[in-house]
């Protein structure tokens, strides 16, 4: 990945606290485990930012080595990697992603 | 591209020994499945660790030929 790729990466994570890097939108996904993570954090009412990896092809083969972890979608919260859909969806239905958001 | 639930398994296998696997293609289209993979390997791992060492064993295939892995890793 080119300095230029990784210097989006880190402004686009900085710059909005919870950023969802994911195939389509969040009002149209384009993936269902895009789909997935995206209404868990509407069902929590987190107000974030979802990235199109499918409009950048460098960002979206740019994030698989920024967070080395090869599948989108990728969720980051307060600049950290927290996991892919697999993850998101187990530390929702834990608790534990509504206390990384500070969620009661 | 397609890749069958057996070969997935070799590979788990080769990166992960001690493994106890159970794969489920999803959509029926060998390009999408849920693996549940059990391992002592993943003792003291973080979820994000355990996935990484799942998808490290798949090497590039996952994402090319393998479009789609769901996981849930158990620590036994």
């Amino acid at each position: 990945m080119n300095e230029v790729t990784r210097n989006k990466i880190k402004e686009l994570i900085e710059k909005d606290e919870v950023c969802l890097f994911m195939k389509g939108t969040p009002e149209v996904p384009q993936c269902g485990f895009s789909l997935a993570v995206s209404n868990v954090l509407k069902h929590l009412n987190v107000n974030f930012k979802g990235i199109n990896v499918l409009e950048d092809n460098e960002i979206r083969e740019g994030i698989k080595q920024y967070s080395d972890w090869p599948t989108i979608p990728q969720l980051y919260v307060k600049t950290k990697f927290v996991g892919g859909c697999d993850i998101v969806k187990e530390m929702f239905e834990k608790g534990d992603l509504q206390k990384l958001l500070n969620i009661k | 591209m397609s890749l069958k639930a057996e070969e997935i398994k070799i590979l788990i296998k080769k990166a992960i020994p001690d493994a106890e696997i159970d794969i489920i293609d999803t959509a029926g289209d060998e390009n999408h499945y849920s693996a549940t993979i059990k391992s002592k390997n993943f003792s003291g791992k973080s979820k994000i660790e355990q996935h990484k060492m799942v998808y490290k064993a798949i090497g590039d295939k996952m994402g090319n030929e393998l479009h789609a892995l769901a996981l849930n890793t158990i620590e036994v």
